[in-house]
């Protein structure tokens, strides 16, 4: 293996290779008023897999940027190899040595990976010899430990060979610091464990360091040998994994803030049929389709939770249950009736959306947030006579769904863009579980909120079922399924591919359903 | 009419040599066009462009006597023009298609207005290569007679291609067009790159306008453009951001301008503005044929603001 390394590197600039160790030393960032980070010292060994934990907003892509040249800190230095450097650009960090993974991938979607790769490089040559650049790509990959398709447009990858090749450009770049920002979200349980084992396994050989951004315990006990915690901005604790549990480690990470308790699962016998889909198939945008003939049927009482990795149809399946997109086939049934989704069939059969990315799919960014909580009601009494809307009622009205459900907001005439991604989601929600309901779709509901506000929304959730609603609820997130749903269903490519009730589920068997297995 | 020698083969003939002679501005302004939009933008004001580019031309030829000096000063133009565009859009919360707007009446009332002066006289003209030779028949020898411009462009369209695959500067291009986050991340200036590529785009489009002034019609006036410009950027999308497709497609509308002339030499006078709007009709039924209101458009550039 080193061999093959040391042949490589005839090509590349680069002339040292090996992990580097990394120290940020009383790192500080403040904007305006905002204390980002405050005095954080983090040593990440060579050769090791560091972990960065906290939640969202304590300050861990802020550490990490300043690591990586996109902020100056305003205190404190950071050390590469035991040498104290002034990183001045993103630039600067790559020809260090320093590389880092983004969770919004970065490769260009119409290229193939090869031609990425290439164009990755910091010495493009003006007129490219493919002949030349696919041989000593391939000989590169002779040296790793996993490969992915070269001449596949990036936008046809799956989100596992997307994750796998930015992991490799890095690496093809000679980055002998990796970070990786929350590296498994988008994979399922097998595929993170896979990259994750080849990822420890290359760090321990001496050939990379790693620092992984994550809010997943599991991934931190099987593969970190340490753990740093964030919190508001500061580090709380941290040290070897293996003194560690993983509720010390929540500990540190959400302090002795109050959470909300789930209410219980009412047990219940399941009750009748409320939300069916029998053979329904819906195309993508591309006009492929995206969900084959996909029959599923939701009781009153029950959480249904569908799990898949993201790209196997649950967005376009979602869609059309709101209305955003046509089923080309099949059919859908609500209280036995048919159902095409229009607004008046929702008020009918009392069926609400919460669906991913709320700012985008379910809110009017600009209208106010009395506004936007009225759009289920805002033409029915009280909120409307005739053709007179009354705005009065509007803002009466969300001022008690804000003082409810806790949406932090400076006022109800505030713009909805204005609020943080949890309130915009608690302002979504309370519009939609305000009235009585009796279907719930809610699709990845806590994506990318903080403790506090996912404990929340699984409780109006699981009250909302406790009151006899049909949830369907879409997640790429098994370990949320797994705490709220009855019974699971996993989609591969558009199809149900497996089902059982979530106390017999086999976890196993699941992540082998969802890779497509 | 010596057409008439030949009878109804004069039709397609005269088709033929209507798609080469009528496809030639297209040609240009699409591949120009082309090249801006590969870079995540999209100039709607080259139709200003090429009129602006066709006066310049023509005014050029007329003052110094070299109709391939007024070609690259035509060009120039263009790509000042492309400047302007770029400039304005790199400002914040500028959007490309209202400043194409804006450019393409300023563009057209610009050049009626410096080109007042040039209406009246004769400027040379661009030579023409004569394949005919060997017919004797005047049809034949009158469609063969190819211009010059026309055989650059058609090397130009593999050329490109070439360049977009093969090259740097293509691939930053591209990766611009694409992902501008991703080219930011490798440290490349976005606004540096749509400049050039639209600086590009307008060089050719300003070829495209002096190739109407210079060679057909060949001369100058206020009805020299008949919407060529704004076709050009329809014909792109049509041609699905493929440099090759836009050369197919530049000699289709080019060809379908030429029926209504043609049906006339053999004696159909009937519905000869119907025949003379074929490149509409075309343009209009092509774009609803390969429209979808649930199918995103395929191969665009991802950063082009019609397809986010």
């Amino acid at each position: 293996m080193s061999q093959s390394i040391g042949a490589l590197s005839d090509h590349l600039p680069l002339p040292s290779e090996g992990a580097l160790a990394v120290e940020t030393y009383g790192i500080g960032k403040r904007f305006g008023d905002l204390i980002a980070l405050a005095n954080a010292s983090v040593k990440i060994a060579a050769g090791s897999v560091h972990a960065l934990l906290g939640e969202n907003g304590a300050g861990k892509s802020t550490l990490v940027k300043c690591i990586m040249g996109y902020y100056r800190p305003d205190d404190g230095s950071v050390m590469v190899d035991g040498h104290e450097v002034a990183i001045t650009t993103p630039r600067h960090a790559h020809a260090l040595g320093l590389g880092m993974v983004y969770q919004h991938f970065t490769l260009v979607p119409h290229m193939t990976v090869l031609e990425n790769m290439v164009m990755a490089r910091a010495d493009v040559p003006p007129v490219i010899n493919w002949r030349e650049e696919r041989k000593r790509f391939d000989e590169f990959l002779a040296t790793m430990p996993f490969t992915v398709p070269l001449d596949a447009p990036v936008s046809t990858l799956a989100a596992g060979e997307k994750q796998k090749a930015e992991i490799l450009k890095q690496l093809y770049l000679k980055s002998r610091f990796l970070i990786l920002d929350e590296p498994t979200s988008v994979l399922t349980p097998n595929e993170a464990d896979e990259i994750l084992g080849m990822i420890r396994d290359m760090a321990h050989a001496g050939r990379i360091t790693v620092l992984i951004i994550t809010h997943k315990f599991r991934e931190v006990m099987a593969f970190a040998d340490e753990v740093s915690v964030l919190r508001r901005g500061k580090l709380v604790g941290g040290g070897a994994v293996a003194g560690l549990t993983p509720d010390a480690m929540a500990r540190m990470m959400v302090g002795d803030q109050e959470i909300r308790g789930m209410d219980g699962r009412k047990a219940s016998a399941a009750g009748a049929v409320c939300l069916e889909m029998r053979n329904l198939e819906v195309d993508d945008d591309e006009g492929y389709k995206a969900v084959d003939g996909v029959s599923l049927a939701v009781r009153a009482g029950e959480i249904v939770g569908i799990a898949g990795v993201s790209g196997n149809g649950q967005s376009e399946l979602v869609q059309v249950l709101g209305g955003q997109r046509e089923a080309t086939a099949g059919e859908m049934r609500v209280h036995g009736e048919p159902y095409h989704a229009r607004r008046s069939e929702m008020l009918r059969h009392k069926v609400s959306m919460l669906p991913e990315e709320p700012l985008r799919n379910a809110c009017v960014g600009r209208m106010s947030v009395a506004d936007n909580m009225a759009f289920r009601r805002f033409d029915q009494p009280p909120y409307a006579s005739g053709p007179w809307l009354h705005h009065g009622a509007f803002r009466r009205a969300a001022r008690e769904l804000i003082a409810r459900y806790r949406v932090k907001t400076s006022s109800p005439d505030a713009p909805i863009a204005t609020l943080s991604g949890g309130n915009v989601q608690r302002a979504v929600l309370a519009r939609e579980l305000s009235g009585d309901v009796d279907v719930l779709v809610a699709a990845n509901p806590v994506f990318g909120l903080d403790f506090a506000a996912v404990a929340d929304i699984h409780a109006q959730i699981m009250a909302a079922r406790n009151r006899g609603a049909a949830v369907l609820l879409v997640s790429e997130d098994l370990d949320e399924l797994l705490e709220l749903a009855d019974r699971i269903v996993v989609i591969f490519n558009g199809k149900l591919v497996y089902e059982a009730p979530t106390h017999q589920a086999d976890l196993t068997e699941i992540g082998r359903r969802m890779a497509g297995h | 009419m010596a057409d008439v020698g030949i009878g109804w083969w004069g039709v397609p003939l005269a088709v033929a040599a209507g798609a080469v002679r009528a496809g030639t501005p297209f040609l240009f302004v699409s591949l120009g066009e082309l090249l801006t939009e590969k870079s995540g933008r999209i100039n709607l004001g080259l139709e200003g462009t090429l009129v602006m580019g066709a006066m310049s031309g023509y005014g050029t030829a007329y003052l110094t006597g070299s109709p391939w000096l007024g070609v690259l000063v035509a060009g120039i133009t263009g790509s000042l023009f492309g400047a302007l565009h770029a400039g304005l859009c790199s400002l914040p919360r500028v959007n490309d298609i209202a400043v194409g707007i804006a450019l393409m009446l300023f563009g057209t009332g610009l050049a009626f207005y410096l080109g007042k002066p040039l209406i009246q006289p004769q400027a040379p003209t661009l030579p023409a290569l004569h394949l005919g030779w060997w017919s004797s028949i005047a049809a034949v020898r009158d469609a063969l007679k190819i211009n010059g411009l026309f055989i650059v462009g058609a090397l130009l369209a593999p050329a490109i291609v070439w360049l977009l695959r093969s090259t740097r500067w293509g691939m930053i291009v591209r990766m611009v067009g694409d992902s501008a986050d991703a080219a930011r991340a490798m440290g490349y200036s976005v606004d540096w790159v749509r400049l050039l590529a639209t600086m590009t785009g307008g060089f050719l489009a300003g070829i495209g306008g002096s190739f109407l002034s210079l060679y057909y019609p060949g001369s100058w006036s206020e009805g020299l453009s008949s919407g060529q410009g704004i076709t050009a950027v329809a014909l792109v999308i049509f041609a699905r951001w493929s440099p090759m497709n836009c050369f197919y497609a530049s000699l289709l509308f080019g060809g379908a301008g030429a029926l209504g002339p043609a049906l006339q030499s053999v004696g159909i006078h009937s519905g000869y503005y119907l025949f003379n709007a074929a490149p509409y009709f075309l343009t209009l039924f092509i774009m609803v044929l390969t429209s979808s209101s649930e199918h995103r458009l395929s191969g665009a550039p991802s950063e082009l603001s019609i397809t986010r």
